[in-house]
């Protein structure tokens, strides 16, 4: 989850947060960290250039980026396997 | 109905490296940095907290960091009502920056939040976040600044009774090409307020051509 | 209000018709424009519908007299502002102090997407005839010079409120009595760029659109122009064919909420509103009509909604939007619209908002869904709010 925070931070350019400032159950959006919508679209971008993950549509999306412990899952759960 | 008296009660102009404050010197970056670069020591160097800077294209926080400074101490929407604090702006390349590194995204996979800042407007979107305004606003694009029709422009809402206050100038971003010459119009005069006419505009206009006048 | 600013022509060019006469039928017939993608090349092609004006670059310059080489943007903006002018019919009009304000948002995006295709392949490759008029003025530029236009010019680009701002910009002008005939509104063409753009924020829709629907999806993009010819009082008292309406009130507001997203509360749609109607002089119970902003989406829906709904409380005009016929149109969006609203004024219509299947559950009114003619309308509301959370409404009134 380290990793995934890693790449959460930079895809929001959220400059001034380490990894480990952002809590695994911490709300993403509105109270939690703050993010708004065009963030969860990046975040869309992010599981698609990252994970491969294809999201059809942005209400999809306010499940899975709960936190990043539901979008941790949600990434193991779909993951193309490789070959 | 034009009376209305108005005055300059602040400006910032930041332009080469160069913040100017009310035509004093704050910020001389020699290290020669890019554009993004220098906005960034900008931000750090006056202590700025706002993570949503980070996020701006560099139209966006050019005119962010340059009304940041030129109401630095100012409440102005509580000062006046924030339905008659107007934002008045203009460029000549319009949100071209942004354009570009949009296109950019888009060889890969299109980047929505680079898309939401290819509109010149946007940029008075931010700073009416920032400092509560809501008032009356518009961005005008013209090959040059336009002294005299900024001028007109914005004394005819003071005339109209729309607005008390005013950001009003020029920001201007295109590569490693960046102007911002913004100053703070008021109904009420301040300390060392200018009245507010064309020949002040020009003058303050100019320091961002770094020309210094007394 | 004290000097009134009358409106003496109108002009359009939108998905459903190239000239008054075809959006009116279209609009009482309940056609609406959008379908699949003639003109425009884009990999969304069986995917999106949008709402396109039903003409190649040729033909459009046949009618607009111009080169075809230029921007789609502004053989659209002949069009319409040549009309207008047409239907005002300013005897004197070279004699006059005259203006032309146009709106847009896209400039010669059209033109620079065919300039990249051959240069990104090939740096020394491309015709460079096709970028000459990339930025948003070369169209307004472009137009004036077809239109005879001698003293002003000017290009507002405020996102979807664009020409709503350039009209009541227009107004000013007359009332300072800078100017005596202002031709005002906004011209866009559709572009991969804002097609592609609005699909990355997941705001378009790839079914017909609903606006202020339970269920709405998002919207279709369109393209389109549309311009109304404003007059002083002394103008206005020449003309042969005396104006049936004025521009009445105006305002504009910033939302101060979010780059691209409306406030859930509406605050600038409120605010807009509300100052307009000041301006004019009126109470909320007088007016006939909303032409909504509408745009479809989930939060433009909302927001505006419950603007409205703070303010015509116990008492809601007829309302729709025409967004539901012309697809979203941008910087044309205000003037296509203003148009429409002075044609409903001068005959009295009421347009539907078509597809409207479940309405929100959120308020307690119901947009329009039939064609009506013959109303006695006074005054309507025309929305416009863009991003960067600029908003305006505009009043219009019976003269």
């Amino acid at each position: 989850m380290a990793d995934l925070k890693q790449q959460i931070i930079a895809q929001l350019n959220l400059k001034d947060l380490k990894p480990e400032d952002i809590g695994d159950d911490q709300p993403l959006f509105v109270e939690g960290l703050g993010l708004d919508s065009i963030d969860a679209l990046e975040l869309i971008v992010l599981l698609q250039q990252e994970y491969k993950i294809k999201l059809a549509n942005a209400e999809e999306g306010q499940d899975v980026f709960r936190s990043v412990r539901t979008m941790a899952q949600y990434i193991r759960e779909h993951q193309p396997k490789t070959v | 109905m034009s009376d209305t008296q108005t005055y300059i009660t602040a400006h910032c102009c930041i332009s080469s490296g160069e913040i100017f404050k009310n035509g004093m010197l704050l910020l001389n970056d020699k290290t020669g940095s890019d554009t993004t670069g220098f906005l960034l020591s900008a931000y750090k160097y006056f202590n700025v907290d706002y993570p949503k800077f980070y996020k701006m294209d560099n139209l966006c926080k050019l005119g962010f960091l340059s009304v940041e400074l030129l109401l630095e101490g100012r409440r102005i929407a509580e000062e006046y009502s924030p339905e008659t604090v107007g934002i008045v702006l203009s460029n000549a390349n319009s949100s071209l920056d942004a354009d570009l590194n949009y296109f950019q995204t888009v060889k890969n996979i299109p980047s929505p939040a680079q898309f939401v800042y290819t509109l010149p407007n946007i940029v008075i979107g931010e700073i009416s976040i920032r400092h509560h305004c809501k008032g009356e606003n518009a961005f005008f694009v013209n090959d040059r600044f336009d002294a005299g029709f900024m001028q007109f422009y914005v004394q005819d809402l003071f005339g109209r009774k729309r607005i008390n206050a005013c950001i009003s100038g020029w920001v201007e971003c295109l590569g490693e090409e960046y102007k911002a010459a913004v100053y703070l119009v008021e109904n009420r005069p301040g300390k060392e307020a200018l009245p507010f006419n064309i020949d002040h505009i020009h003058q303050i206009y100019e320091i961002a051509n770094g020309e210094i006048n007394g | 209000m004290s000097t009134p600013v009358f409106i003496a022509g109108a002009g359009v060019i939108s998905a459903i018709g190239k000239n008054i006469a075809e959006n009116l039928s279209a609009l009482e017939n309940e056609i609406p424009g959008m379908g699949e993608m003639v003109h425009l090349h884009s990999v969304h092609h069986h995917k999106l519908p949008v709402a396109e004006v039903k003409m190649s670059n040729a033909e459009l310059a046949a009618l607009a007299c111009m080169p075809a080489h230029i921007s789609r943007t502004a053989l659209l903006s002949a069009i319409a502002a040549k009309e207008a002018l047409g239907y005002a019919a300013i005897e004197n009009f070279s004699e006059l102090r005259t203006g032309f304000i146009s709106a847009n948002t896209v400039g010669g995006m059209d033109k620079t997407e065919d300039f990249f295709v051959e240069f990104l392949n090939d740096a020394h490759r491309g015709s460079l005839r096709n970028i000459i008029h990339h930025e948003c003025g070369a169209a307004t530029e472009l137009v004036a010079d077809q239109l005879g236009i001698k003293n002003y010019i000017s290009t507002i680009s405020t996102a979807c409120s664009s020409s709503a701002n350039a009209i009541f910009f227009g107004a000013r002008l007359i009332r300072q009595n800078m100017l005596d005939v202002v031709i005002a509104g906004g011209t866009d063409a559709l572009t991969k760029f804002t097609l592609n753009g609005f699909n990355t924020l997941m705001i378009v829709d790839q079914q017909y659109c609903q606006p202020f629907d339970e269920n709405r999806r998002g919207l279709n993009l369109g393209e389109g122009a549309g311009y109304i010819v404003l007059v002083s009082e002394k103008v206005a008292a020449s003309l042969k064919n005396a104006p049936v309406c004025t521009l009445s009130g105006y305002c504009n507001a910033n939302d101060a909420y979010h780059q691209t997203a409306s406030s859930p509360d509406g605050t600038g749609s409120y605010l807009a509103m509300k100052g307009a109607l000041q301006q004019s002089g009126l109470q909320s119970a007088q007016i006939d009509y909303i032409n909504l902003h509408g745009t479809g989406t989930q939060n433009n829906d909302i927001a505006e909604g419950t603007a409205i709904k703070m303010l015509f409380e116990g008492h809601y005009p007829p309302m729709s939007s025409t967004k539901s016929f012309t697809g979203h149109t941008l910087g044309a969006s205000g003037g296509i619209e203003a148009v429409f609203s002075t044609l409903a004024i001068q005959h009295g219509l009421i347009y539907p908002n078509l597809r409207l299947e479940t309405p929100m559950k959120a308020f307690p009114f119901i947009p329009e869904t039939h064609f009506k003619k013959g109303v006695s309308i006074r005054n309507i509301l025309s929305n416009s709010f863009g991003f960067g959370g600029n908003c305006s409404s505009l009043i219009f009134s019976k003269a």
